[in-house]
């Protein structure tokens, strides 16, 4: 009989660092700023975890990803065993160990947490998902099942209900609105946070399951859900088209040129390359004084990006402190090293127009925090005859989204007062033919969620048409 | 890829393509427009339908070289590939009233063209009012002349071709003589605003199509919104017709204008570019 070792944790072990580019060489390009986890990282931070019997952190993923599993497969160095462990859950384990708000999830919940540091648990799976195309072993699907889906939208929603049907059999086609796939990965969230070679990768991971992709296809517009049933022979439509519609702040002067909504400054930027102007062929105005407004993730991407198109200052107002920041820890931490600088408790009065033509000045007005809110966050207040201006040559508003427009129009579903699709748990809507999950369902919200409910919606599609 | 089957030159420089799109073909109507990316670098720029055919499977559009991406497209031929083309895109025309006038400046004429044409399909009294700066830039004449129309006329700022001055000349008389219960414009924003005021003296409704900036074309950046009625509107997803009593046209104009140096830049390095391969 050969010995079984028994694993013993290292116990007390330092959380194992990132491997950052310095801040001051970062802020200049469009590099990743985290270069990941080496193997020895990857080993030594594995070996830090306890490898619970009731593991915790698997109850604060929302897909469920067996971690102590695929963490046990690190520690043996079992790359390829370790990739199929989490691909198993989840599709796109190098986009969600980037951009997952791991504090709010996994790691929130891991035990090592509660007296020093989590495992780095987004750090080792994004590590894994790196390695995807050296260990990467061919996708095995089931025999086709004969049956059709069509999926609308190809962000992480529609890429994961896509890769788990295809899988089990289906013939699937995603149609994208736009030239390229990937959803916010592609035009929201920024090369130096998600290089778009692996959002592409991802892609051409689903292609060679056998899933279809056809882009510039405006659903709603090019064709309807009863066109795809009726004429083109689907039996069911996954509605993954997000919640893209911008929020402004209705205050004087918004629409000035050289006040952009985050939206049009990342999508400039990030899809159609404008930091490569006039290579490419898209402008964006440089600002010497950039002010964002908003506190989340897409307002620090936006202000990050400012900083690396040249700008001398850029500074991110927000209504209320920085601890209220929904933003990711991780990118609060970065933006603020790369000098990005943080207003607390201002909020927008009016945009002031230059002697060119384009926004000059912000007027502000300060806050004060209040009792919560709903939200359980402190409500801020204005404070009486504070306001103030600063320079401000380009404002970027980042304050949130909204419902797509185009679901009304590609399918006949229940809508709530927030234009939001009605679906329950397994994402069935009103039309028995007609699933739908993600932003379009929730609001804003994140990507691993997103992809969770494209999972579920898979399981229900799968029962519902297979009768199993 | 979208294959250029048919290409047609106007004028100097005023070209219309006829591209393979079936998908597109069945869906487009009158007042809507797709988003054009050339190639792997290119930006997405907007135009509007001129023509269709479903059951040849093929969409036309009409566009003036005006900068570096237009330029680049007239250099396109028959045979060669146009990389992305997204639509139909906005809502459809719409007029109401059963005498109309159908406004048209500049390259705004290809936009005109296809709202004459299903105006008089509905069978309504339609007028055509052509106007350009001169002879030149006055684009489907033929073709206009062949609708059966209540009145055809040209002005020209020059008076190169019919009357000399701007649209808003005939514009007026129409008004005056009640042969009109509603208007139509598109153009240049001077036109479009002055056309405006002259139906509004008279009390007779218009509605402009606006040509803003656009990104995606599909309302998720705002880029395009325009002022009307006090409100924010995105022209992509809301228009792009509007109320033109409504519009704030300082607005539009300004906005219009904010890449006006980078798209210098663009366009003389290509052209330095060109001249290179010469």
């Amino acid at each position: 009989m050969p010995e079984v070792k028994k694993y013993r944790p290292n116990i007390g072990a330092p959380r194992t660092a990132p491997n950052e580019e310095p801040a001051a060489e970062r802020a200049c390009d469009f590099r990743p700023v985290d270069t990941g986890f080496t193997k020895e990282d990857a080993i030594a931070e594995a070996n830090r975890c306890l490898d619970c019997k009731k593991p915790l952190c698997m109850q604060g993923c929302p897909v469920g990803v067996n971690i102590p599993g695929f963490i046990a497969r690190i520690r043996e160095e079992d790359w390829g065993g370790a990739l199929e462990t989490i691909k198993g859950d989840n599709l796109l384990p190098s986009v969600c160990g980037r951009v997952c708000p791991q504090e709010n999830q996994c790691e929130g919940k891991c035990i090592l947490g509660r007296k020093g540091e989590a495992v780095a648990i987004g750090q080792l799976e994004r590590m894994v998902g790196d390695m995807a195309g050296e260990v990467g072993r061919a996708p095995v699907c089931k025999p086709k099942n004969g049956k059709k889906v069509a999926i609308v939208g190809s962000g992480p929603s529609g890429i994961a209900c896509a890769g788990e049907l295809a899988r089990d059999g289906f013939d699937v086609t995603v149609f994208e609105a736009f030239f390229t796939g990937g959803g916010v990965l592609t035009y929201g969230i920024p090369e130096f946070r998600l290089p778009k070679a692996i959002v592409k990768r991802e892609i051409d991971g689903l292609e060679q399951l056998g899933v279809h992709f056809e882009y510039n296809s405006v659903a709603g517009r090019l064709f309807d859900a009863d066109e795809l049933f009726n004429e083109e022979g689907f039996d069911a439509l996954y509605l993954a088209v997000g919640a893209g519609l911008p929020r402004f702040l209705k205050v004087p002067g918004e629409n000035l040129p050289g006040v952009y909504c985050a939206n049009e400054y990342l999508t400039r930027t990030n899809l159609m390359h404008a930091y490569d102007f006039p290579v490419y062929d898209t402008p964006i105005r440089q600002g010497k004084n950039v002010v964002v407004f908003g506190g989340g993730n897409v307002a620090m991407d936006a202000a990050r990006t400012a900083l690396r198109l040249g700008a001398d200052s850029v500074t991110l107002a927000y209504r209320r402190t920085e601890a209220e920041m929904p933003a990711r820890l991780a990118e609060v931490h970065h933006a603020k090293e790369e000098g990005v600088k943080i207003l607390e408790l201002v909020n927008p009065l009016e945009f002031i127009k230059g002697e060119d033509g384009f926004v000059s000045a912000v007027e502000l007005e300060r806050m004060e925090l209040g009792e919560p809110d709903a939200s359980g966050r402190r409500r801020p207040v204005p404070i009486q005859d504070s306001a103030y201006q600063i320079p401000c040559d380009v404002a970027i508003t980042a304050i949130g989204t909204m419902a797509n427009p185009f679901a009304k129009l590609c399918a006949d579903v229940e809508l709530n007062r927030w234009g939001l699709i009605e679906a329950d748990e397994d994402g069935r809507t009103s039309n028995p033919k007609v699933w739908a999950g993600g932003d379009i369902v929730t609001g804003a919200a994140t990507v691993i969620l997103a992809m969770g409910a494209g999972k579920k919606a898979a399981a229900s599609m799968k029962k519902a048409l297979l009768g199993e | 890829m979208f294959e250029i089957l048919k290409k047609t030159q106007f004028s100097e420089k005023v070209f219309e393509f006829r591209v393979h799109a079936p998908r597109m073909a069945k869906k487009a109507h009158a007042g809507q427009f797709l988003m054009v990316r050339i190639d792997e670098t290119g930006e997405r720029v907007p135009f509007t339908f001129a023509n269709w055919n479903p059951e040849e499977g093929w969409i036309e559009f009409i566009f003036m070289v005006v900068g570096k991406t237009t330029e680049c497209l007239s250099q396109l031929n028959e045979g060669d590939f146009i990389r992305d083309i997204t639509g139909p895109l906005g809502q459809p025309t719409e007029v109401e009233g059963d005498s109309v006038a159908v406004i048209g400046g500049g390259v705004g004429l290809a936009i005109a063209y296809p709202v004459a044409r299903m105006l008089c399909e509905q069978g309504k009294n339609v007028y055509v009012i052509m106007g350009a700066r001169t002879k030149d830039l006055l684009i489907l004449h033929e073709q206009f002349d062949a609708l059966p129309l209540a009145g055809l006329f040209v002005t020209t700022d020059d008076g190169s071709m019919g009357e000399k001055g701007v649209v808003t000349l005939p514009l007026a008389r129409l008004c005056e003589t009640d042969s009109i219960d509603h208007a139509f414009c598109v153009g240049p924003v001077p036109m479009m605003k002055f056309s405006s005021l002259t139906c509004h003296e008279h009390n007779i409704p218009i509605i402009a199509s606006l040509n803003p900036i656009m990104v995606d074309g599909t309302g998720m950046c705002g880029c395009c919104r325009v002022e009307v009625g006090g409100e924010t509107k995105f022209a992509c997803v809301d228009g792009p017709d509007f109320d033109a009593s409504a519009v704030d046209w300082d607005d539009l104009a300004a906005r219009q204008a904010s890449y006006r140096g980078e798209e210098a830049v663009s366009t003389k390095r290509h052209q330095e570019a060109c001249a290179c391969q010469k």
